[in-house]
């Protein structure tokens, strides 16, 4: 009960922090010609939102012709002693494949922080928690795996990709905790989909889950037949991310609920998966 | 300063500046970036009588300036809103005025006498141009018949301001107005969003599971335009003009072809902060071309 509230009075908090701030890219890390990190700091100095949770995102506006709606992007880092915001971005289309070829020294109009965030109060210690990431869907779980360390976990991480050349930030999930990998081809870690990576097989106490939709499901059947406790991230198509449009819902046991203010994150319960 | 007050009906709006119903909820999801209260109103998402779950996912998609969407009314229905959200919102000193939808002439006029009682809402914008539900909404407004029809309904149970929503998606907007002013409506405002669709050719399927949806943003603001100019010149009561405005200018823009007030719509996704933006760019307007009140600007082309 009281970890409920305490839960609940943080995201109301975090309700009235959302803010509209130019932020300047301090720095592109272009991974390949599908990704790249963008490092961003408030462009008048001012702090970062306080609290921005594991799990929340952010709305871009790209300002380029042609794009008009803002870009939701999850948050992959926050570095408060540095005061800067990262972001790992996948071209899907125009609005991405303009952000990821920006240069230091740029600004982004960006709307923070967004959504509800990853469960990580009222986790017991020693518990064994499994952070699951597929593609792009790994960014979230940086920034979850460094907060719950940072509370006394041992995180471990599942990263899955294609081909050892579509893993990302393995070294920085490294420095965190345990990591296993999962390839397609079998180019890096183990062979095949992360749902027959061997870190599944043994006990597991919480999954996190973030990635593409069918690799999500997967993994919550196999959280379900475990009766292990799992929360998933959606990207659901939106608008506003403010609550406002309800365009991007997600079928849930309460019926269509926004993805942008209900989630991203949900408990696969809620879920009609 | 100049005078930006102006009357639509009964209502005395501090500025000309409203949202558009459907995309701004209920206010309060503006709150962190605005003054609610130096709106001149603010129209709620669409009202109807019992709890609608509105169309599945995919209901949007982003289109060359602008997005189609298919939302479909999805609300808990107007006792819902009476009981939970209008004591949360009353006492804004903005004008709040509710988006009425329905799929019978009965469901409207039920809503309408549900609302009528409330101190803290002296409006109801009636939508009958939503393209978005399949057996109601837009039926009624694209013959001047059914406008007619549901508008005197309404207006036998409903004693404050009533304004109507008018579709674009008719040969004759003009005409839909005059039918809609003839029963009684203090005011039409117009145009709900357009007819249109979008495929993704790669999967060959439609974006949007129902096919076709609602246009909005800049992409239909000439058309938005087009027809306020034609309507205001068609009728006597007071027009409020809304299609794909961005910014101050678009919505001066509206004022000049005939709206007496304007309202913001999708551009509240972009920036969530642009109401106050163009509340000041109407100030601004005035002073540097030396008008003392706003309404001297209404309709001079």
């Amino acid at each position: 009960m009281t970890v409920k509230c305490a839960i609940f009075v943080e995201s109301n908090r975090n309700q009235h922090m959302k803010q509209v701030k130019d932020f300047t890219i301090i720095e592109t890390l272009r991974y390949n010609d599908m990704y790249s990190r963008l490092r961003l700091r408030p462009s008048d100095s001012s702090e970062l939102p306080a609290n921005i949770l594991p799990g929340q995102f952010v709305q871009v506006e790209v300002g380029t012709p042609g794009v008009f709606l803002r870009r939701p992007i999850s948050v992959n880092d926050v570095d408060y002693e540095a005061n800067t915001l990262d972001l790992l971005v996948r071209k899907a289309g125009k609005g991405t494949e303009a952000l990821i070829a920006m240069k230091e020294g740029e600004r982004v109009n960006v709307l923070l922080p967004l959504g509800n965030g990853f469960t990580t109060a009222g986790v017991a210690p020693g518990q064994r928690l499994l952070l699951i990431g597929g593609g792009v869907g790994v960014a979230p779980l940086l920034y979850l795996g460094k907060v719950l360390k940072s509370a006394g976990h041992e995180p471990e991480f599942l990263l899955g990709a294609r081909s050892a050349g579509d893993l990302l930030q393995v070294a920085e999930f490294g420095k965190v905790g345990k990591v296993h990998l999962s390839t397609e081809d079998g180019s890096a870690g183990e062979k095949g989909f992360v749902t027959v990576n061997s870190a599944l097989s043994g006990h597991v106490d919480m999954i996190y889950c973030c990635g593409p939709s069918p690799m999500m499901k997967a993994v919550a059947a196999i959280a379900r037949g475990k009766g292990v406790r799992c929360e998933v991230s959606l990207e659901n198509m939106m608008a506003c991310g403010l609550g406002a449009c309800l365009c991007c819902v997600e079928n849930t046991v309460k019926g269509n609920v926004c993805v942008c203010t209900e989630g991203p994150v949900f408990n696969i319960e809620m879920l009609n998966w | 300063m100049a005078q930006l007050a102006v009357k639509i009906g009964g209502l005395e709006l501090k500025n000309p500046v409203l949202t558009a119903s459907g995309t701004f909820g209920y206010g309060e999801e503006f709150a962190p970036f605005i003054d609610l209260n130096r709106l001149g109103g603010y129209i709620i998402k669409g009202t109807t009588l019992n709890h609608r779950e509105g169309n599945p996912y995919p209901r949007m998609v982003e289109t060359p300036s602008g997005m189609l969407n298919a939302v479909g009314l999805q609300n808990k229905g107007v006792d819902y809103f009476i009981e939970n959200i209008y004591p949360r919102i009353r006492h804004y000193e903005s004008e709040l005025i509710v988006n009425v939808s329905g799929a019978r002439v009965e469901d409207y006029v039920e809503t309408a006498r549900r609302l009528a009682p409330l101190d803290g809402i002296n409006a109801i914008e009636v939508n009958i141009s939503c393209p978005n539900v399949k057996e109601g909404g837009m039926a009624f407004g694209t013959t001047t018949a059914g406008a007619a029809e549901v508008t005197k309904a309404i207006r036998a149970v409903y004693p404050k301001t009533l304004i109507v929503k008018l579709s674009p998606n008719v040969t004759s907007i003009a005409d839909i107005a005059k039918a809609v002013e003839a029963e009684g409506a203090d005011s039409v405002s117009l145009i709900n969003t357009l007819m249109g669709m979008s495929i993704d050719v790669e999967r060959r399927r439609p974006h949007l599971s129902t096919i076709t949806g609602g246009l909005s943003g800049p992409a239909v603001r000439p058309v938005a335009v087009r027809m306020v100019w034609q309507t205001a010149k068609a009728v006597k009561i007071p027009v409020i003009g809304l299609g794909g405005i961005m910014n101050g200018r678009d919505a001066v823009e509206f004022m000049l072809a005939g709206a007496r007030a304007i309202e913001i719509g999708t551009a509240n996704f972009i920036d969530p902060a642009v109401t106050m933006k163009v509340i000041d760019y109407m100030d601004d307007y005035c002073s540097r071309h030396g008008i003392s009140d706003i309404n001297e600007i209404v309709g001079c082309i």
